[in-house]
């Protein structure tokens, strides 16, 4: 337990258990295969549950903190000494920022259009394992912040104005 | 912006709509050639990127050619000033993971990025170059990222902490330079640099104890603002607590004090970490556990899943090795026994089931059954499993539990869960003789409807054994019968087996048992029929003249005296001729390594799977083993065989181990000898053992081992006549002694000649405990009752210093070789004063029973007060004496 707390994984799911946007942080599941069978596992035991706020599982020796918000499962994992706390405030970070960055309208089709801002969410959140950040209103600025054109910094706009500038730009130049 | 509510209308048009349908990557690829484009649509370059790590994502893979194609072109777009598009690049470039020659492509992009005066650049290009690069570049950059640590930008800091982090595993040597502006960098007003920081500061000093201790002490003083950095401070503290309280053995455990305020830390994180760090410190005493406790107390009440787990799975360890300390939440626990998340209810259940009291019982079983229903198999197996062992706690309360295990059994389950309800109550039927005729009779009524044709099968043996015992044997004839009805072909040879054991036990049963056994003549499958065949000769329902009783208890409940291997092996050696196979001709001799197995000191037979007779099986048989030998079959019943001892180290040219067998007036001594040389064969191999260090012993009877090839083990015997009843003990010399003749390997055939040589064995010793059989007893305190004070003896003795009061416990209780009962073997840790409760069998066949308390003192000194209780004076005595001599 003197290590440094560390995250497994972070899994974005849809409703039948597909992958939205995965990310793993060690070898525990080396293959595509065993990642697979992990995300499935973890998708059907949880599924029978109402998880509107964070909830928590002790799955094959390892926790995980889950929540489901419309037709998504976020998933964040870690080892079964780790305190469940620290963990369950990453998926929180993690779940929040989604929610800034899609402005409140989370759910499956809106998370895939908005793909690139969901992997720059995940990047910023945790790195190698090592947690980054996990207060939302920062990963989400630090996320949408790219979206602004030129060397412009988060604090001469607001952070909402920043999240529409991103949202209308990269919507768009994936829906072409 | 749309309501959500009416948004989610329209998506069920096209529910599987999808920006990335029908995507493919030879596609994706081509569409990659407009990073090359001269004048770059940044918005289309990032959508191509995000489609491609989109395939990523999914688990597709780039082949290394088109990989490099993807770098080389992605490399392109650093021409382009648009930051969102630059941010996609860093992440394509982090998940290629470029090869050593790609890297040099980038790496001044990246060299002028982390310079740039855009924060969002430098801490990105950070992040990416420590993750690309390797040692030889690290120096060249070095310089900047120790500026970047005490970057005023957290985010530029974190970054280049936390890629020290990952480098540390890869250079050590040149991270470990940087531990001045990590040690500034501690001090930030960031509260994830602060985190970061101390993560790579502690890891830079790890190997330093001294060094850690430091930072320890300078930063309990509170400087620390960031939750998560208290909680990395916390596990350092625990990491000096443990180092140093070796050291201090008197006096205040250091850093209490930090960790008790930690428990009253606004972030709850903080408070979780501080109370598992106390309740996992070593040797914790209850007055130290109490602060903890509470706050886990208040946390099990919380709204929050997450926090409520995380109190019940703490005090679910504690309760392992302090259930009193528990036993004060035990009515929140109850609480969650209901609790929406089955996690949470399977701990507080299990908890609850170590820390209750044996008035609770009752009330918690009740509570559980109406759970149980609604959980999966693998939460089902870990209550059961607690049950058990409940229940061997509270053997009087074998009613309920007993019970409930049979009202579980009967409702639906895959087979492991199955499998452990039986199990379980097998077990409970074999330690509590009153739980017997209601465990038996619970699984005749499940047998009637079980789909696991494993389970019918075992529990039909089992019933076999134990039913013919009871009361009234014949009403499990009817649940019987009805298999070789109702069954599979598997099921119906079982059960007719099992019939013929009630006819062989029960002579009122016998006619009726024929006539049933007669109509299984008629069976559809031949072995059912072969069975019905041979057990009907044996019983003598032929009319004929039966074997005599002896022979068909011998044959239905005796053990095989062959090893199964050997059988396995004699049987596919055998060709069909004229001459029946015969069993005796199967040699009997056992490997030693199975032995050793099946002697495993402490070893109970666990559930159906063990033979009935449990640990006396391997008694049984040597037992046989040994009144086949003429020179022994004088010396009358055997009393106890010991665990092998070994005589040689492992891995050496022969290994000799010895079992000891005690007759009344006499010990046989059985050298198990295995020769591992494929060059040589041992003959007539003896063991000359020396036994002036035991004078009451005088050696009888030496039976050698005749040849000794490799790799095949044999024994050599050697027999000692001792005062008859008496416990006399004394140490043993040895000295192996054979005719060495060599082998061609290839050809298999030795020479004529051979050599004289011997081998020196190492010593062993006769001890008290090799004559007191471990028996336990269900009930002690009845036990101790009946048996009355008429032949009881009780004296105090002083051990003097001894390490702990639990290696005290243990010391004594192997000296005695007596079985420990309600688990009382066992020492609560900081205990101070503890009661050992020990039954056995004394040679002689007298049953003792014995209760020792235990008392330690501060200088670790031990006094113990040792009663026996036996139903011969003599024998109390002499318990007495083996404490005193020993």
């Amino acid at each position: 337990m003197e290590a440094c707390p560390s995250i497994k994984n972070i899994l974005l799911l849809d409703s039948e258990g597909k992958r939205v946007a995965v990310k793993y942080y060690t070898d525990d599941w080396p293959t595509l295969a065993a990642k697979l069978a992990n995300e499935k596992s973890v998708f059907t035991k949880t599924m029978k549950t109402n998880a509107r706020s964070e909830e928590i599982a002790m799955l094959d020796n390892y926790i995980v903190v889950y929540k489901f918000v419309q037709d998504l499962h976020f998933f964040v994992t870690a080892g079964d000494d780790e305190n469940e706390l620290i963990i369950a405030t990453v998926l929180q970070g993690f779940v929040d920022a989604v929610g800034l960055l899609l402005r409140n309208e989370v759910d499956k089709r809106m998370a895939l259009e908005n793909l690139d801002l969901i992997l720059l969410c995940l990047d910023e959140i945790v790195d190698g394992g090592i947690i980054l950040e996990t207060d939302a209103s920062v990963i989400a600025g630090k996320v949408a912040s790219h979206g602004l054109e030129g060397a412009g910094s988060l604090s001469e706009q607001t952070i909402s104005q920043a999240l529409a500038t991103a949202r209308e730009h990269l919507a768009r130049s994936l829906l072409k | 912006m749309a309501e959500p509510l009416v948004k989610k209308d329209d998506d069920r048009d096209d529910e599987d709509y999808s920006p990335f349908m029908g995507i493919e990557k030879g596609a994706v690829l081509q569409e990659a050639r407009v990073f090359n484009d001269p004048q770059l649509d940044a918005r289309r370059c990032s959508q191509v990127i995000t489609k491609l790590l989109y395939l990523l994502n999914q688990g597709e893979t780039f082949t290394k050619i088109e990989a490099t194609e993807v770098f080389f072109a992605v490399t392109k777009l650093f021409q382009s000033k648009d930051t969102g598009l630059r941010r996609m690049v860093y992440l394509m470039i982090k998940e290629l993971s470029p090869s050593a020659d790609e890297v040099i492509i980038v790496t001044s992009s990246l060299m002028k990025d982390m310079n740039s005066k855009t924060d969002m650049y430098r801490a990105n290009a950070i992040r990416v170059l420590c993750r690309i690069t390797d040692g030889t570049l690290l120096t060249q950059i070095e310089r900047y990222l120790k500026q970047a640590i005490v970057d005023k930008n957290p985010v530029v800091a974190s970054a280049a902490l936390v890629s020290g982090i990952h480098l540390l595993q890869t250079n050590p040597e040149i991270v470990k330079r940087w531990s001045n502006e990590v040690q500034e960098a501690v001090q930030s007003r960031a509260a994830l640099v602060q985190f970061h920081a101390l993560a790579l500061l502690h890891q830079i000093r790890q190997n330093d104890r001294l060094a850690v201790s430091k930072l320890v002490t300078s930063l309990t003083r509170g400087s620390v603002r960031s939750p998560l950095a208290q909680c990395l401070l916390i596990r350092y503290t625990s990491q000096v607590i443990r180092e140093s309280s070796v050291n201090t053995q008197t006096g205040e455990r250091p850093f209490l004090d930090f960790l008790e305020s930690c428990l009253r830390h606004k972030a709850e994180m903080v408070i979780l970490e501080a109370a598992r760090a106390i309740t996992e410190l070593s040797g914790v005493t209850s007055r130290e556990l109490t602060p903890a406790i509470t706050v886990l107390q208040l946390f099990l009440s919380s709204s929050k899943p997450v926090l409520r787990f995380a109190a019940v799975r703490t005090l679910n360890k504690v309760a392992m090795t302090h259930p009193l300390a528990v036993t004060n939440c035990n009515i929140d626990m109850e609480s969650l026994i209901s609790d929406q998340n089955r996690s949470i209810a399977t701990l507080a259940i299990t908890t609850l089931l170590k820390t209750g009291n044996e008035s609770s019982v009752d009330r918690l079983m009740k509570q559980i059954t109406n759970f149980m229903s609604d959980i999966a198999d693998e939460f089902k197996i870990v209550v059961v499993e607690a049950i058990r062992s409940l229940c061997l706690k509270f053997p009087l309360k074998y009613r309920s539990l007993m019970n409930f295990l049979s009202s579980i059994l009967r409702e639906e389950g895959g087979f492991e869960y199955k499998k452990a309800i039986v199990d379980s109550i097998v077990i409970l039927i074999k330690d509590i003789p009153e739980a017997k005729e209601g465990g038996l009779f619970h699984l005749c009524e499940f047998i009637e409807d079980c789909e696991f044709t494993y389970l019918s099968t075992q529990i039909l043996h089992f019933l076999g054994n134990e039913g013919p015992k009871t009361s009234d044997p014949s009403k499990y004839i009817r649940y019987i019968y009805n298999r070789v009805i109702l069954e599979n072909a598997t099921i119906r040879a079982s059960a007719v087996s099992t019939l013929a054991k009630f006819g062989a036990l029960i002579d009122s049963l016998k006619p009726r048992i024929f006539v049933l056994l007669r109509r299984c003549l008629y069976d559809s499958d031949d072995e059912v029929r072969d069975r019905a065949t041979l057990y009907l000769n044996m019983l003598g329902g032929d009319g004929l003249v039966g074997e005599t009783d002896k022979d068909v208890k011998e044959f239905l409940f005796g053990s095989l005296d062959v090893p199964l291997v050997n059988l396995e092996t004699s049987l596919r050696n055998y060709e069909a001729s004229e001459e029946p196979f015969d069993i005796s001709t199967v040699p009997k001799e056992v490997k030693s390594q199975p032995h050793a197995e099946k002697k495993a000191p402490g070893k109970k037979p666990s559930g159906l799977g063990a033979p009935s007779s449990g640990p006396t099986s391997a008694g049984d048989a040597f037992e046989k083993l040994l009144s086949a030998i003429p020179e022994f079959s004088g010396f009358g019943k055997l009393f106890k065989s010991s665990a092998p001892v070994e005589l040689t180290e492992a891995e050496t040219e022969y290994a000799v181990n010895v079992v000891k067998h005690i007759y009344d007036g006499h010990v046989v001594f059985q050298y198990n000898c295995t020769n591992t040389i494929p060059e040589q064969l041992l003959e007539n191999v003896t063991v000359f053992v020396d036994a002036s260090e035991a004078e009451e012993f005088s050696e009888v009877a030496s039976k050698p081992l005749k040849t000794l090839p490799y790799d095949s083990p044999g024994q050599s015997f050697v027999a000692f006549e001792k005062p008859e009843g008496v416990p006399a003990v004394g140490k043993f010399s040895n000295l192996l002694k054979f005719i060495v003749k060599e082998v061609d390997p290839s050809m298999g055939e030795a020479d004529e000649e051979g050599v004289e040589d011997e081998y020196q064995l190492e010593d062993f010793e006769v001890v008290s405990a090799d004559y007191m059989l471990k028996v336990g007893v269900s009930n002690f305190k009845h036990a101790w009752d009946n048996m009355g004070a008429d032949c009881e003896r009780v004296d105090e003795y002083g051990l003097g210093v001894r390490e702990s009061l639990a290696e005290a416990v243990s010391a004594v209780i192997n000296i005695l070789g007596m079985q420990a009962c309600e688990g009382t073997d066992v020492v609560p840790s900081n205990a101070r004063s503890h009661t050992s409760l020990l039954s056995g069998v004394f040679i002689g066949n007298v049953k003792v029973l014995a209760r020792i308390s235990f008392g330690i003192d501060g200088p670790k000194q031990v006094a113990m007060k040792l009663a026996v209780r036996s139903e011969d004076q003599a024998v109390s005595d002499a318990i007495h004496e083996i404490v005193a001599s020993g």
